[in-house]
């Protein structure tokens, strides 16, 4: 008991940091690819002097992070007029929180059996072994999107307690854009929910470690592309970046609906949009890219096509596993970073007309057509 | 069939499909961005930002007028007589000129001992070229390199005004400036 205790204060240690982690390094990102791809330099203002010396370290602007943390926790903590105090400092909890929680059900390594990593740890865990994730429910997806659902409010609470138009505004919009999309994230869920026959990531996950055809490995962007792009379109939307962003588009609605908040309230508001392109990354690797699958990797070792194979310890793929995990989710918020920076944005009615027009009919052709290609294949 | 607005956008069923010019986009970024990554990759500088305060751009205009130079005479003596009429006429008041006495040269007894122009002010008009009776101050293309936190740093001295490299004017035979250019007086 005392070994599950440790083992899963270590997984929750390790989600916890990974999240927050890649969310700092994501505003680092997200400021130099953009100035990359727009021939500009991006932050490089940031040091840190070694003490003593007149030695200043840039590195290309990594500090900016701390920077910009710092900035937000020292600012004034300005409160508006409002009647609603309690939803007023509730509304960033809540936007913050539930992202927070989506990713304790996403599976980031396969399964690990700690006595076997290192042989001193053998006397304590003997051949106990764990799935790597913070908790293996059986209804994954459900939780993923039922806690996904839960942002919406603190959105909602943030537009309507903060008393200011603006943000009344941007929290119409807000809800009315992620209430419909995800309708169609949903239908896009269950086509893939059919293909594999299960609800539990972990499930996916292991689903998703064969070879189709003897050599493409079967992730589920080659089983279901239109499930993938729908769900990618979807979850960008349910993000509110760029090509989505009317709740909080600059150029009409200053902020939006976190225009009132300001120090680490705001900060919470970015901290959790951040957070999300990681959370959303980790979902579109769980589900379509194969996860902590790397092709050809089994738990003994490389297995090629061709029939060789190639035998690792334990401690090798386990690292090879989560390190394949972390590195897929940084090249997918890579390519969300892309997009926002590439595509103009949406107007609300087109938005409104994609959602329903053009994604929801999609994702149930894509759900009737998978459901009957399952049904003669079974 | 009448357009809804005048200049509402004609599309075909390919750019109505959305999503493959949305790949067309994406590839002319992504193409853009690998490029530029390439060079900050191979030790190349992969943007056309100058860095600023570090880095002077050449690329000013030839008819930029950013920075004041004192001419000077064939033995290098500043051919500025102090008469203060550039000061008269500065409409910002950048300019400060304390005169001396120089005896060793009757045809020129008054001389500038101290020369200053406040760049935190100067508007840069050219006045001050205009009203000088001895075409002893004109404006270069380049401009002072003074980008600091304190105003009071933004002066540009006779050792800075005298620093400069008249290549272009053949009719008088400057010495070699001895000191460095661009040096910013602490």
């Amino acid at each position: 008991m005392i070994q599950d205790l440790v083992v899963y204060l270590l997984f929750i240690g390790y989600a916890i940091g990974f999240m927050l982690g890649l969310a700092t390094l994501f505003t680092w990102v997200e400021r130099k690819q953009s100035a990359v791809m727009a021939d500009r330099i991006g932050a490089n203002r940031c040091y840190i002097r070694i003490p003593f010396t007149n030695v200043r370290l840039v590195a290309w602007g990594l500090f900016h992070g701390i920077a910009d943390g710092a900035k937000m926790l020292l600012k004034e903590n300005f409160t508006p007029h409002t009647y609603d105090r309690f939803c007023y400092n509730l509304a960033p909890w809540l936007a913050a929180a539930p992202v927070l929680l989506v990713f304790s059900v996403v599976p980031f390594g396969g399964t690990v059996t700690p006595g076997r990593l290192l042989p001193q740890l053998h006397a304590f865990f003997g051949e106990r072994s764990y799935l790597m994730q913070v908790a293996s429910l059986d209804a994954g997806i459900l939780v993923v999107l039922s806690l996904s659902g839960i942002g919406i409010l603190g959105t909602m609470l943030a537009g309507w307690s903060s008393n200011n138009k603006f943000s009344l505004l941007g929290a119409a919009r807000a809800a009315s854009q992620m209430i419909s999309y995800e309708v169609a994230m949903g239908l896009a869920l269950i086509s893939l929910v059919v293909t594999y026959g299960t609800l539990d990531l972990n499930g996916m996950v292991t689903r998703q470690s064969g070879l189709l055809l003897g050599f493409l490995p079967a992730w589920g962007i080659f089983m279901q592309p239109l499930a993938f792009l729908l769900f990618l379109t979807a979850a960008i939307a349910e993000n509110k970046r760029v090509p989505f962003d009317l709740p909080e588009c600059e150029s009409e609605l200053v902020a939006g609906y976190f225009t009132e908040y300001t120090a680490m309230k705001m900060g919470l508001f970015m901290l959790s949009e951040f957070i999300e392109i990681v959370v959303v990354s980790a979902l579109l690797v769980t589900m379509f890219l194969g996860g902590y699958n790397l092709p050809y990797l089994s738990a003994g070792g490389f297995v090629l096509p061709g029939g060789a194979s190639w035998a690792l310890p334990h401690l090798a793929v386990v690292l090879l596993q989560v390190g394949t995990f972390a590195a897929k989710v940084i090249l997918a918020g890579c390519f969300q970073i892309q997009v926002r920076w590439s595509l103009p944005r949406f107007r609300y009615d087109q938005l409104m007309g994609f959602g329903w027009k053009f994604l929801l009919p999609l994702a149930a052709l894509n759900l009737v057509v998978t459901a009957c290609v399952r049904w003669w294949t079974l | 069939m009448r357009k809804d607005y005048w200049n509402k956008p004609e599309m075909g069923l390919w750019e109505r499909l959305y999503i493959f010019e949305v790949i067309r986009g994406l590839c002319i970024t992504g193409s853009v961005f690998l490029g530029n990554m390439w060079k900050w990759l191979t030790f190349r500088k992969g943007a056309l930002t100058a860095y600023y305060p570090e880095e002077l751009r050449s690329d000013y205009s030839p008819n930029n007028r950013g920075r004041h130079v004192l001419t000077q005479r064939d033995n290098g003596q500043v051919q500025c007589v102090s008469c203060n009429m550039c000061a008269t006429v500065c409409p910002a008041y950048a300019i400060e000129i304390l005169s001396t006495a120089n005896f060793a040269d009757p045809c020129h007894p008054k001389a500038p001992e101290r020369f200053e122009i406040d760049y935190s002010r100067c508007i840069f008009c050219g006045f001050c070229v205009e009203a000088c009776p001895e075409d002893a101050i004109r404006m270069v293309k380049e401009v002072p390199d003074f980008p600091g936190f304190d105003r009071d740093r933004m002066w540009a001295g006779m050792d800075l005004l005298m620093n400069w490299r008249p290549m272009r004017d053949p009719a008088k035979h400057y010495p070699t400036p001895q000191a460095p250019l661009r040096e910013v007086p602490e």
